[in-house]
């Protein structure tokens, strides 16, 4: 998300889910969106089918690729070249919007200074798109209006995942396609509140509504508000609490709702780290991999047993309405973190309701400054809302980026941090499956969907599995340099020779014993997407 | 700031009544509107209009014969009537000839009370017709819904559904030895490839043709609130009974998802938000063992070490599975209560 922070001033969806069916061309860049936001991807399918143009870019043969009118595939970890390639093309044959660039935008020279390395020739060598698809993909963005980018974890997730962004970013405004209906840079979310956690503040270096901690009148702010002094330095991302864990220089970690044994990267290292601490408490609904190592262990309402809201991928901010008690002793988790506070000795955790929250949050967070459970009963808005008579925002940066001026970013292509070699050749990549989500904490509780979809298998070229003597259903050997897993092969044309691909749905096959090469310097956002491997058949 | 150009709004006039309507509404869709009903089988709101059941006739002042109305456009000045002799009439041969090999078992049929085609029988009130079976019909109880062919009425709703909602193509009409029937390609059993298993077909089914595997009856209430999984943010309709979660259906006037969701909003809600997994009691560590405490036990168990460390020594993960304010929460506990601005959560896309 730090991406487009950087270049528009807000890092969300520019545009909304509807607003696709206004697009005249759709990029769909690292997301394979009917498996993971499948109620998109059918809307997607129909405006496609009405007429709009669909390009592709994926490594994989993923199905939304059958719909395509082009479709590049680019060696994992590239897509940043491939960008600068398609901006070049467009600058080169003049297809941009120069009095948008000209408007609203700053920073233009640097930009196509940067551009100078990479002309299609170079491009298509470092992606392994053929110079002609580049070229053709180029024109049909340009050439489209409006144009729509969806992307999602297959830009994001890498080691330079941030530059992907930019790029995406910066392809958007150099063809004026931001702040209109049907255009935008739309990046969709994988968990269902990731949206909502970040607005409001779970991040080591932002208050609620993206106020800086690092801003003094933003400290005084909350200060005055919770009554306390705040701390002055920014806090730790997730990957760093768990290498300070590891150090020994964390010592206690409450962790609500999360499964990171099987979700973070480099299962090993996470294992090791949490079993370093003095203190582990997990709150959730279930006894996870993670809870089973928790010195305490708080047992949370489900969502159909809590009132709040949930803010979805295009800002959209909507009631969750209680429908069923919670079982035994379970309790909202609201209710345990005001209980845990005071026992604290904290002031300001005194809230009936969650709609008391809420009240609180908007006399902090301008850009929810306009909510409240009531005018969300029958209605939701979309932020920023910034008072209650504000119908909320379906499309940002109409007249102004929010940060004033669109930020062109000067780039340069950084390849993976792990490349494939002798001892590890092939590469890895990961991702979601539409019948079972994120660590299946849920889903595997539910008995039609693990028929439908229950046991993992490696997807494998042919090309790569036959040299191999691997046959399908064989059970093989996936190893990195930091671990390995034992699954079953499945023989599929789905990926390119030279790349194999895993979910990390399951604890039996727990995926994410393989990733961590590295981790993107701007987000500490890990590559789940590019991993180098060995597979080997188990005799 | 981009405003849909207004529509303008005239006046129609059904069964004598004024009623307000605009060009891109049917006549049907402007009875609707304001409560006059007009019986149909094969239309449905999320659907493009089929006109293939012929029940919605009507009649329009100045022009001849029955008009379908889910497919005559609203136009100013129109006196329409609804239920004229010659329109019931005509309404009970065509649901006469419908109903002729629907089987009369509703009292035990899942669907009983739910059903359109017998909201449409009532207010048409055909004749009596005996039952004549045509050829049986497949029945198959899927991983996720039921299909019972017996029942259908051969609407297409459902094939429409999954063309025109999905962008999929797994049901069509097929003519074989067992008549017109709907079927998926070569017969294939509905767990197959080309079903993403979505539902959406189920929903639009009237009859009890094709229905969720967690059917159980009409429910005490239903609750609206938002799909716990993904980040599309479907609003759902929960179904509740006995205090307990029975289906879940997409909401159509869900701001995200406009009636739609997927297979893991649709049927994979109940059974783990009631899984005899789910935690109900603290546990605290004691000898190595997870136990069984009090929440005031367990609440103290970890104030009393928390206060032990230093500000920087502590950290808060959230979840995106939290709501936005527990979320609030989270970060104003680990900022207020323990001092630190170590606060993430999993996923930071
Ligand atoms: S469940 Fe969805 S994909 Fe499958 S047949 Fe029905 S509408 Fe089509
Ligand atoms: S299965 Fe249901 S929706 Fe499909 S044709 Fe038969 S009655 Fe209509
Ligand atoms: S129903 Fe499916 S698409 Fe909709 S929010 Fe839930 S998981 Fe996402």
């Amino acid at each position: 998300m730090e991406g487009l922070s950087a270049t528009f001033g807000s890092g969300a969806m520019t545009n909304h889910i509807r607003d696709l069916e206004k697009a005249r061309c759709i990029v769909a860049i690292g997301t394979n969106t009917t498996e993971a936001h499948p109620v998109i991807a059918a809307s997607l399918k129909q405006v496609v089918r009405q007429g709009a143009k669909l390009i592709v870019i994926n490594p994989r043969r993923i199905p939304l690729a059958e719909f395509a009118h082009i479709w590049l595939r680019p060696r994992p970890g590239t897509n940043v070249a491939l960008l600068m390639g398609m901006a070049r093309v467009i600058l080169d044959e003049g297809m941009q919007d120069t009095a948008f660039i000209d408007e609203r935008c700053e920073n233009f020279e640097p930009f196509r200074a940067s551009l100078a390395a990479y002309d299609t020739t170079t491009v298509a060598s470092i992606t392994g798109v053929p110079a002609e698809d580049i070229k053709r993909a180029a024109h049909l963005y340009a050439g489209t209006r409006p144009a729509t980018i969806l992307y999602a974890m297959g830009v994001a997730e890498h080691s330079r995942g941030t530059d992907g962004v930019m790029a995406v970013a910066n392809l958007a405004m150099l063809t004026g396609n931001i702040g209109r209906p049907g255009a935008g840079v739309n990046p969709l979310r994988g968990q269902n509140n990731v949206q909502g956690a970040c607005d409001m503040g779970c991040l080591p270096d932002v208050y609620p509504g993206y106020q800086r901690v690092s801003d003094p009148a933003a400290r005084a702010k909350f200060e005055s508000a919770w009554g306390r002094s705040l701390p002055l330095t920014p806090g730790l991302t997730l990957t760093q609490m768990m290498n300070m864990a590891h150090q020994g220089h964390l010592k206690a970690i409450y962790l609500v709702g999360e499964n990171p044994v099987l979700s973070e990267p480099d299962q090993e290292h996470t294992l090791a780290a949490l079993g370093h601490l003095d203190l582990l408490v997990v709150q959730d609904i279930f006894l996870t991999e993670t809870a089973r190592l928790a010195q305490a262990v708080l047992p949370a309402a489900s969502f159909a047993e809590k009132d709040g809201t949930f803010t979805n991928t295009e800002r959209r901010v909507q009631r969750v309405r209680a429908a069923v008690p919670p079982p035994g002793e379970a309790l909202p988790d609201w209710q345990i973190v005001c209980a845990l506070a005071k026992k604290l000795g904290a002031p300001g955790f005194d809230f009936r309701h969650p709609s008391e929250v809420l009240s609180e949050i908007s006399r902090l967070t301008p850009i929810y400054g306009g909510l409240s459970f009531d005018c969300l009963e029958n209605d939701s808005r979309q932020w920023p809302c910034p008072s209650s008579e504000h119908p909320g925002t379906p499309i940002l940066h109409t007249k102004d980026f929010s940060r004033g001026r669109g930020n062109f970013v000067a780039l340069s292509y950084v390849p993976p941090a792990e490349a494939p070699d002798e001892a590890y050749p092939l590469i890895l990549t990961t991702g979601r499956n539409l019948y079972q989500y994120h660590t299946g904490t849920m889903t595997r509780k539910v008995g039609a969907l693990n028929q439908r979809f229950g046991e993992e298998k490696l997807e494998i070229n042919p090309a790569d599995a036959i040299p191999l003597s691997i046959a399908e259903d064989d059970w093989v050997r996936v190893s990195s340099r930091r671990g390995e897993v034992r699954v079953r092969a499945r023989l599929s044309d789905i990926n390119p020779p030279g790349l194999v691909y895993l979910n990390f749905h399951f604890a039996e096959v727990p995926t994410n014993a393989l990733t961590g090469a590295a981790y993107d310097p701007q987000t500490g956002t890990p590559d789940y997407k590019v991993t180098a491997v060995k597979v080997e058949k188990i005799a | 700031m981009f405003p849909e150009p207004e529509k303008a709004t005239f006046d129609i006039v059904i069964n004598g009544r004024a009623v307000t309507a605009d060009s891109s509404m049917s006549v049907l869709e402007a009875a609707e509107a304001c409560g006059i009903y007009i019986p149909t089988l094969c239309h449905h709101p999320l659907l493009a209009p089929a006109g293939s059941c012929r029940l919605c006739v009507v009649e329009v002042e100045g022009l001849r014969g029955l008009l379908g109305a889910c497919t005559l456009p609203s136009e100013p000045g129109m006196i329409v009537r609804t239920e004229t002799p010659r329109i019931q009439e005509f309404r009970r041969a065509t649901l006469e000839s419908i109903i002729r090999m629907h089987p009369r078992d509703c009292l035990i049929c899942p669907e009983n009370l739910r059903c359109e085609l017998q909201t449409v029988v009532s207010h048409v009130q055909p004749a009596p017709v005996p039952f004549v079976p045509g050829p049986p019909q497949l029945k198959e109880v899927g991983l996720f819904f039921a299909r019972d062919y017996n029942l259908c009425i051969k609407c297409g709703r459902c094939i429409r559904a999954c063309q025109e909602m999905r962008g999929n193509r797994a049901l069509y009409f097929l003519h074989d030895e067992c008549g017109l029937h709907v079927g998926t390609p070569l017969g294939a059993s509905m767990d197959n490839a080309a079903c993403e298993s979505c539902g959406a077909c189920v929903d639009v089914c009237p009859t009890g043709a094709l229905r969720s595997n967690d059917q159980a009856g009409l429910p005490e209430r239903t609750i609206k609130t938002i799909c716990p999984y993904c980040a599309v943010g479907c609003q759902l309709k929960l179904e509740i009974k006995n205090g307990r979660v029975m289906q879940s259906w997409p909401d159509h006037d869900g701001p995200a998802n406009h009636g739609q969701a997927c297979v893991k909003g649709h049927f994979g809600i109940a059974q783990f938000v009631h899984s005899p997994e789910r935690l109900s009691k603290p546990l605290i560590r004691q000898q190595g063992e997870l136990r069984e405490a009090s929440w005031d036990e367990a609440l103290d168990f970890i104030a009393i070490r928390l206060k032990s460390y230093l500000p920087e020594e502590t950290a808060v993960v959230s979840s995106a599975r939290c709501t936005n304010e527990e979320n609030y929460l989270l970060q104003k506990l680990a900022r207020v209560a323990l001092g630190t601005n170590s606060v993430d959560h999993c996923a930071r896309l």
